[in-house]
């Protein structure tokens, strides 16, 4: 239990996905000009992020890996199908995607109608596909680890997209120099609130 | 290549060059900033990046335009996907092959061009509604204005964060000796933000068309 806080802890923080990894960022400077849309992205990113990377890990380390297949028949015991993972974890994303908004369209209309495009956006959004590539190259022990994992990463996505947005609502009432305003300003923010994200790096967990 | 005069006409030169500048991937049309960040802390694997994405872009631009006529436009990202996956597949088998350190040293990003959204967004944006000759061009154009700004950011952070350049020495011993340091600073992830900001800020600066309003 306390080795699954840890590594909850320590994605959102130190290996947190923006500030360390630059994954996501895309959606993350084109979403955040306002809190009430980032808070939305934020949410289905940790969402989709909590059920792909566990499934990922299970076809990962029962379809893909070398020998992974042995449970099948012990003929298959040296099949390596580690080239594939690539494309297995890009259909299981875009799938994943497609059943969340149905499921969320179903069950909740109002979250539904709030989160609206971003959902099937997240398909393409590089920190859940990094998320996945992540996961395979730690080599996490059991499931409860990697998900745990994933639900951080989604957590500290989810963080930093919500603070950029706060940020960019006030900056609107500063004088920036022009050719700064608006693209330019948010990389500099975004780097100065990294170099900030850096103090806990030297935190052992 | 031959050199017909309608290939490289002023319209198709145009789509090589503009990506260079006025509608750079990168600093104008705010695309593919993920792996573009996170590899520039040297000069060699933003080369082999650049590279990595230079093939797989005009490839399957190429594909994805012979094809636009047949794609159901309701499952175009998953075929998309597929295409770009697949050319990102065989670019890693080959770095794994013939460039090993480098494709260790570039760890999950090489997967990442998968989600890149350059080349989703040139896919949707020009590919699906262009001749496979313009398609390839545009993949070029833009792969090369990606490339340009990852080699900017790397050759400065190399340079001032450990005083190399593509691994050799620039920086003389005598620099050292007078007092210079290496600026830690430059090989820590956040400023690879914040030369891209000034980038940003210089080009703004001499192209007033591009300042966005507040």
């Amino acid at each position: 239990m306390e080795n699954l806080i840890n590594i909850f802890v320590k994605s959102i923080f130190i290996d947190n996905m923006i500030f360390a990894y630059f994954l996501g960022m895309c959606s993350y400077l084109a979403v955040s000009k306002t809190v009430k849309t980032s808070t939305g992205l934020g949410i289905a990113v940790i969402f989709v992020l909590g059920f792909t990377v566990p499934i990922n890990y299970l076809i990962e380390n029962y379809i893909l890996q070398e020998g992974a297949l042995s449970w099948l028949s012990p003929a298959l015991a040296d099949v390596d199908l580690s080239f594939l993972s690539f494309i297995m974890f890009i259909a299981v994303i875009a799938s994943m995607v497609q059943l969340v908004e149905m499921v969320i369209e179903k069950f909740s209309p109002t979250l539904y109608s709030s989160l609206g495009i971003f959902l099937p956006l997240i398909a393409v959004n590089c920190a859940i596909l990094g998320g996945a590539l992540f996961m395979q190259e730690r080599e996490y022990a059991n499931i409860a680890e990697a998900t745990s994992f994933a639900l951080g990463s989604g957590v500290g996505w989810f963080l930093a997209i919500v603070g950029i947005a706060a940020i960019r609502e006030k900056i609107r009432y500063s004088n920036v120099p022009a050719p700064l305003r608006g693209l330019g300003i948010t990389f500099i923010i975004t780097g100065l609130m990294g170099i900030a994200f850096m103090s806990f790096m030297g935190i052992k967990l | 290549m031959t050199e017909k005069e309608p290939l490289f006409s002023a319209k198709n030169l145009k789509l090589l060059r503009e990506p260079l500048g006025s509608s750079n991937p990168i600093t104008v049309q705010v695309l593919g900033i993920c792996s573009a960040l996170a590899i520039t802390v040297q000069l060699k694997p933003a080369i082999v990046m650049t590279l990595s994405v230079i093939v797989v872009m005009s490839v399957s631009n190429v594909v994805i335009s012979l094809m636009r006529k047949m794609i159901p436009p309701r499952i175009r990202i998953i075929v998309q996907l597929v295409v770009i996956a697949t050319m990102v597949i065989l670019v890693d088998e080959v770095l794994a092959a013939y460039a090993y350190d480098v494709s260790k040293q570039l760890s999950v990003f090489v997967g990442l061009i998968i989600t890149n959204c350059i080349i989703m967004g040139r896919l949707e944006a020009f590919a699906l509604a262009n001749k496979p000759w313009p398609s390839f061009l545009d993949g070029l154009g833009n792969a090369f204005g990606y490339g340009l700004i990852l080699i900017i950011v790397s050759f400065f952070r190399e340079l001032f964060g450990s005083g190399t350049l593509l691994g050799y020495q620039v920086v003389p011993e005598s620099f050292y000796e007078a007092g210079y340091a290496n600026n830690g600073l430059f090989v820590l992830p956040p400023m690879a933000l914040i030369v891209v900001g000034i980038i940003i800020w210089v080009q703004r600066a001499k192209n007033n068309d591009l300042v966005e309003s507040n």
